[in-house]
């Protein structure tokens, strides 16, 4: 069995820090990480191939510093890893993106049958969750995201039945390899790789591909395979009016009684409310 | 909201054999349309809180608001058409097949790609659900034409009449506003209750169009075998509650959380939470307030411990009255709060509680 796993390297966001002059994002310092929703579609493919063997390609598109990434994964027990790195894949919006990971996909796919892809639900820089459905439509692969459990996979038929999430309930579908799936947060904890498994990872030669390695069409990647364009990035405008401050002298207690004070006065329905 | 941009994209950065003007054979594109999320005969609000946003969109164009209805052939497929059309459609195209009967990723796809294609729609928005966020991905990429996912406000362009649709950016620190000039439609996805809900106008009128689909269901792969629904009240209700207490990793220790828990008790109110507390594994994640979690719109939200990210600010800044509680005076919660106290949280909040046990009951003894 084959499964290659896209994961993306990104900024901790909890400590990314705009900077109070410019307006522009101070990058210098923060830490990267695999992108938290990545880890759980990485462990599912793990316990698969526990189970059935074969081999776990992870696969990242970025900069070179992507590499620690994809070491990280390695030692959690992926078998190979692949570096998909290129100037021209600067600017790539999810549209782009899909189609440099799809060719990255169908290269490995010659050296050996995918069988599946697993994506993270979104990522936690860019929140579209956008890339996984289109790396399925463009493989022409079954599409099933938001998966809370892999009920079973059967090689033999090529079958796979899951749970999926859905709104007021979950839907069980039954569906067929290949197919590109997202795991749902919480539905496994990632493993603390072995010993063997991190001796591995730092001896494993990285697939280090660029577009030429892989990519059929030039003008489907970077800013001119895009078609959304950012017009503007800007920090929001405080309200017209700051936050008015509550104030009074006697600590804690007289604290909240201005500001229940004031609520009440400002908001008379507040308080008829809250005695209904 | 707008302001200079922080990264103009510069004129050289957008050259370079970038399309940016929309060609003349799209210019035939008419029209906004919201994909109604059917699922078992219930709408999801969102879609009609996208009809109000189309609404003012096609008002702003000059072009009709069209409303597309999916689902299995059933006596709830005129009903929802109706309320479509009061909510502010002018077209409902309803698209009904025994096939249609539950969401899968493919047969959606395939007819909406197909509906889009026959009817050409300038733009197509979807609610930003598990359904939506699932078929607007797939559909795209079909299309090959822009998507911008959970977009926190819509406008047109005055100067080229495209959508702008602006969302929260690198993790919730900027906002940006992104376009679809050259390729047609353009296509975005919305959260549930970033928008408000429109008035209901009973004396709408509109035009149904039936579209027939022609599916057969050997050609789709991927079965539903069953549907297991959750058990009501398992999940957080914030979306809906009028009151919410929302804490923050400000509160220092996940045990603090119970004075949180303690004041919503006393007001009836919802518990809510920052992602970082999320994350941390203090609460459960149906409790995040935000871009990646719920957007609220309470009359009363009380904030304690929360510096007020802009990821936070999306998903609370429509609320009636916000009232932050911050020890650092500059915590960008107090730039967008109503209200605000500049003190230590876990003193404020049990006096707080204390006030409001206090006052309803005198306010119950008066009434």
């Amino acid at each position: 069995m084959h499964i290659v796993v896209c994961i993306k390297q990104v900024p901790d966001s909890a400590q990314i820090r705009i900077h109070p002059v410019t307006n522009t994002i101070m990058r210098q310092g923060v830490p990267a990480i695999i992108n938290p929703y990545d880890l759980f579609s990485l462990e599912e493919a793990l316990r698969l191939k526990d189970r059935f063997g074969g081999r776990v390609t992870v696969l990242t598109m970025g900069p070179p510093m992507a590499e620690a990434s994809l070491r990280k994964a390695l030692s959690f027990g992926a078998t190979h890893a692949v570096l998909l790195t290129d100037r021209k894949f600067a600017g790539s919006d999810t549209l782009a993106t899909s189609y440099a990971l799809t060719s990255a996909i169908r290269k490995l796919h010659e050296e050996e049958p995918v069988d599946m892809v697993f994506c993270g639900k979104q990522t936690i820089d860019g929140d579209t969750a956008q890339v996984g459905p289109g790396i399925a439509t463009r493989m022409n692969m079954q599409q099933l995201t938001y998966v809370a459990k892999i009920e079973d996979v059967n090689l033999e038929s090529r079958e796979i039945t899951v749970h999926r999430r859905s709104e007021g309930g979950v839907q069980v579908l039954k569906s067929q390899l290949p197919a590109m799936i997202t795991m749902l947060e919480g539905s496994n904890t990632m493993r603390f790789g072995t010993m063997d498994d991190m001796f591995r990872a730092a001896r494993t030669p990285l697939m280090n591909w660029n577009k030429d390695t892989c990519v059929d069409d030039e003008s489907k990647v970077g800013l001119k395979g895009s078609p959304t364009v950012v017009s503007k990035v800007f920090v929001p405008k405080p309200r017209a009016q700051k936050a008015k401050m509550v104030t009074a002298e006697g600590g804690s207690p007289a604290l909240a009684a201005a500001a229940v004070d004031m609520l009440f006065t400002t908001y008379p329905k507040l308080a008829t409310d809250l005695a209904g | 909201m707008s302001q200079a941009p922080a990264n103009p994209p510069s004129a050289k950065k957008a050259a370079g054999g970038r399309k940016l003007e929309l060609p003349e054979e799209l210019k035939v594109y008419k029209g906004v349309w919201v994909i109604v999320e059917q699922e078992r005969g219930k709408v999801h609000t969102v879609s009609y809180e996208l009809l109000g946003e189309a609404r003012k969109l096609a008002d702003k164009l000059g072009v009709e608001v069209g409303a597309v209805v999916l689902g299995a052939p059933g006596p709830f497929i005129n009903e929802i058409s109706g309320e479509a059309i009061s909510y502010g459609a002018d077209v409902v195209y309803t698209v009904l097949d025994p096939v249609l009967a539950e969401y899968r990723t493919e047969p959606y796809s395939k007819v909406m790609t197909d509906v889009v294609n026959t009817f050409k729609p300038e733009i197509v928005l979807l609610g930003a659900s598990t359904l939506g966020r699932d078929l607007a991905g797939a559909i795209a990429t079909t299309l090959l034409t822009g998507l911008t996912a959970d977009c926190t406000e819509l406008d047109i362009s005055p100067e080229n009449r495209s959508l702008a649709a602006t969302r929260p950016t690198f993790g919730g620190t900027l906002l940006c506003t992104i376009q679809t000039l050259a390729y047609r439609p353009q296509m975005a996805t919305i959260r549930p209750r970033v928008m408000q809900m429109p008035e209901k106008d009973l004396t709408r009128t509109g035009r149904i169009v039936e579209v027939t689909p022609n599916l057969a269901e050997e050609v789709f792969v991927t079965k539903v075998l069953d549907f297991i629904p959750d058990r009501d009240q398992q999940e957080a209700q914030l979306a809906f509650a009028d009151i919410i207490i929302g804490g923050g990793k400000g509160l220092q220790k996940p045990e603090n959380f119970k004075l949180i828990w303690d004041l919503a008790e006393v007001l009836g109110a919802e518990v809510g939470a920052s992602r970082p507390c999320v994350q941390a594994g203090w609460v459960s994640g149906d409790r995040q307030i935000g871009q990646t979690g719920k957007t609220i719109r309470p009359k009363l939200y009380i904030a304690a411990g929360i510096s007020g990210a802009i990821q936070h600010r999306v998903g609370c800044e429509n609320s009636d009255v916000i009232l932050a509680i911050n020890s650092d005076p500059n915590a960008p919660i107090f730039d967008f709060a109503h209200h605000g106290i500049v003190g230590d949280a876990l003193q404020i909040l049990p006096a707080l509680t204390e006030q409001f046990r206090q006052r309803r009951l005198v306010n119950r003894k008066a009434s």
